[in-house]
């Protein structure tokens, strides 16, 4: 009997050793994504500080000192503490013309420091020796600062620091943000907004909104100070910059796209089709969102909608939401089968293309590539007085990873869990030897009796 | 007598070394606090967008300041089996400085960007002028190891986690807040295991890229195999009972013994 305790134990812990072995860390998932040719070596990040020198700066209400003084001593501050790989580059308005014309004063902006690798002493002495004097031109110290940080791949960001509205009113701050945002891709326009009045915050979340960038009001000298230290470095973090692409208007004359981060824009009710080849065995991941850079009505939805070139919808993705938000989003995933040929109106669509596509990519066996065309449509809306173009801005992600070819999962193939299937195992266990046991009973009864 | 004795035996060894593996495969699932230098570098900074997002991982807490009316972007990574829970905290602008109610949000999307549901928790939670800070949270549903492309379960990859004002008075954007975010995540085994996996978790190529501590599971480990394994032996115990309680010693019982 103690033997056969023992072989017992003995099974369970030879059991307990088998499954605690499979426990060792096995491969994780195999990273298989053919990523596109991503930017081999990025730029450093450019930022530049805009600051306001107009004459309402020389008002005494940040802690007890001037608002310039109190620009000034962050300033240095944050010079002090700028990321070594950040270009940073100062620009003012307001400096220079004292005078009483408007369209002077409207011109009124200068780079104080030029976007470079920073000489902390000479960009200290450049700042210090400001004076509180014109008119707010916001409008076009954006448009100037968008200019001296033109150009390469670099992550972009412009900081704003004003105690006033823009004062030169046909060119509306607001629409300049906007237009510097489709311009150029991967820029922001952070504001800043000493002691705030009720139209300058209005305006100054306006220009960040527009561009994907945050508002700030600032009533303390420390508050100044670290905040443009934060946002400088918010733009050293190191982020894929998307690449522009213009998706079509139908799926045929539709851009076709590798894996990448890219970045579009779509105005209300448009829609953008982008085209996708995925081989078999492999798995089209899509995301997408829409931003909504100015004020748009309260609910809204995007929808992400992957077809066949024949228009049979595969899979979608979609998305609604409403209040106050920067983006809506969704997306969607494809795994293509590794056997194909089954999407016979896929094929059939090639046909009818006629010789369109030449450059078909193939597998190694040579089965080829399917089409897989996303379409992106918002619905999104506006108030009459809302601009709609440019359109919104749309960033696109598309991962292609290897398939669910090795997806398979024996561990769970079968068994099971919980305490019912032991309990079913022990009284099924039982029942079959009890009933062998009274069958061997039985024919040894027999037998005897013969 | 002692055919009882080995039964008995024999089911409590098993039951003891069927509850035995389970520390054993809990200490393979990510655990909260890795090492201490990992929980020194909890993040002091959030993202402003999904791009940007900052890689937080469960049982750290993040930090964050920032501007009313900022969106904060964190990413956190789930794997299969896990039940992550996201709370947050914001302490808010001084009394003074607020008019109104401010209503706050946290939202939860997946590697994919779809918005993920929250099974319970406070996700939207207004603010009274009088509060200093307002707790959200988000108990998110068990991440399976695989779904159909067009459901919409929770699959392993990355999560990120959006925290926004929704509503305030105007007035009040651009005050000063602190954040802070953390994230837990409970292991539910084998127990929510579906029949096969992703070939790769949902980390979009162009992002940061988050992983558990230890990595992803491959997935060929589950409870199942303990579960089925003891009750594969427990059925033979009961078999082996089962079997000398009928057959006995092999003698008819009306025969006597040495007959």
């Amino acid at each position: 009997m103690i033997i056969r305790k023992r072989l017992a134990v003995a099974v369970c812990g030879a059991l307990l050793v088998t499954v605690t072995g499979g426990l060792l860390p096995s491969a994780a998932f195999a990273d298989s994504g053919d990523t596109a040719d991503r930017p081999a070596a990025k730029e450093p990040p450019r930022v530049e500080l805009v600051l306001d020198v107009s004459g309402s700066m020389r008002a005494r209400d940040i802690d007890g000192q001037s608002r310039m003084s109190a620009a000034k001593q962050a300033f240095n501050e944050v010079l002090d503490a700028v990321p070594e790989d950040v270009r940073l580059g100062i620009r003012t308005l307001g400096a220079d013309y004292p005078g009483k014309d408007r369209k002077e004063g409207c011109k009124d902006t200068k780079q104080l420091y030029p976007v470079g690798e920073l000489d902390r002493t000479e960009a200290k002495t450049a700042v210090a020796t400001l004076v509180p004097t014109g008119w707010t031109p916001i409008g076009p110290a954006l448009l100037g600062a968008a200019d001296d940080l033109e150009g390469g791949n670099a992550t972009r960001r412009i900081v704003l620091i004003t105690d006033g509205e823009d004062t030169c009113a046909p060119l509306d701050p607001c629409e300049v943000a906007r237009e510097i945002a489709a311009k150029g891709v991967d820029i922001t326009i952070d504001t800043l907004g000493l002691v705030p009045s009720a139209k300058m915050r209005a305006q100054l979340m306006c220009i960040a909104e527009a561009t994907g960038g945050t508002y700030t009001s600032v009533q303390h000298k420390e508050e100044l100070s670290d905040r443009v230290s934060q946002l400088v470095e918010r733009a050293a973090e190191p982020v894929v910059t998307p690449v522009a692409t213009q998706g079509g208007e139908r799926c045929d004359d539709a851009p076709r796209l590798k894996a990448g981060l890219y970045a579009d824009r779509e105005t209300f009710g448009q829609h953008r089709w982008y085209r996708v080849d995925l081989l078999p065995g492999q798995e089209l991941r899509a995301s997408v969102s829409i931003a909504a850079d100015r004020p748009v009505n309260r609910d809204y939805g995007v929808l992400l909608r992957a077809s066949t070139l024949a228009g049979r919808e595969i899979v979608r993705g979609e998305a609604a939401g409403d209040g106050r938000t920067d983006v809506v989003s969704t997306g969607l995933r494809y795994p293509k089968s590794e056997a194909d040929g089954t999407d016979n109106d896929t094929d059939a669509a090639d046909d009818a293309d006629g010789a369109g596509d030449t450059d078909v990519t193939r597998t190694g066996d040579g089965r080829p590539a399917e089409t897989v065309c996303l379409r992106v449509s918002n619905s999104f809306s506006a108030p009459a007085s809302v601009k709609t173009a440019p359109g919104l801005p749309l960033e696109l992600t598309i991962d292609i990873t290897g398939g669910p070819r090795d997806a398979g999962d024996a561990a769970f193939l079968g068994l099971g869990h919980g305490w019912w299937l032991l309990g079913l195992l022990t009284l099924a266990g039982f029942a079959a030897g009890a009933l062998w046991g009274w069958i061997s009973r039985w024919r040894i009864a027999v037998w005897r009796t013969n | 007598m002692r055919t009882v004795r080995m039964f008995t035996a024999g089911l409590l060894s098993a039951a003891a070394l069927f509850m035995l593996p389970f520390p054993v495969a809990a200490a393979d699932s990510p655990s909260p606090s890795a090492s201490a230098e990992e929980e020194t570098a909890a993040p002091t900074e959030a993202g402003t967008s999904f791009r940007t997002a900052t890689v937080v991982r469960p049982g750290q807490q993040a930090t964050a300041q920032a501007s009313t009316g900022d969106y904060l972007y964190w990413q956190f990574p789930a794997d299969a089996g896990q039940q992550a829970t996201v709370r947050a905290t914001v302490k808010l602008p001084r009394s003074e400085a607020r008019h109104g109610t401010h209503t706050w949000r946290l939202d939860v999307y997946d590697g994919l960007r779809r918005r993920q549901a929250c099974r319970y928790g406070s996700d939207v939670r207004p603010a009274p002028a009088d509060a200093s800070s307002v707790e959200l949270s988000c108990a998110l549903r068990t991440v399976r190891a695989w779904s159909e492309p067009w459901a919409d379960d929770p699959l392993p990859g990355a999560y990120y986690v959006r925290l926004t004002v929704v509503a305030a008075p105007a007035e009040d954007l651009g005050e000063p807040v602190d954040t802070t975010v953390q994230v837990t995540a409970a292991d539910s085994g084998g127990e929510s295991a579906v029949d096969g996996r992703l070939a790769a978790p949902l980390v979009p190529a162009t992002g940061r890229q988050v992983e558990p501590d230890g990595g992803w599971s491959s997935g060929w480990w589950s409870s199942r195999i303990v579960w089925t394994a003891c009750g594969a032996v427990l059925a033979a115990l009961a078999g082996i009972g089962g079997y000398r309680l009928t057959r006995g010693n092999g003698r008819p019982a009306h025969v006597p013994p040495g007959a």
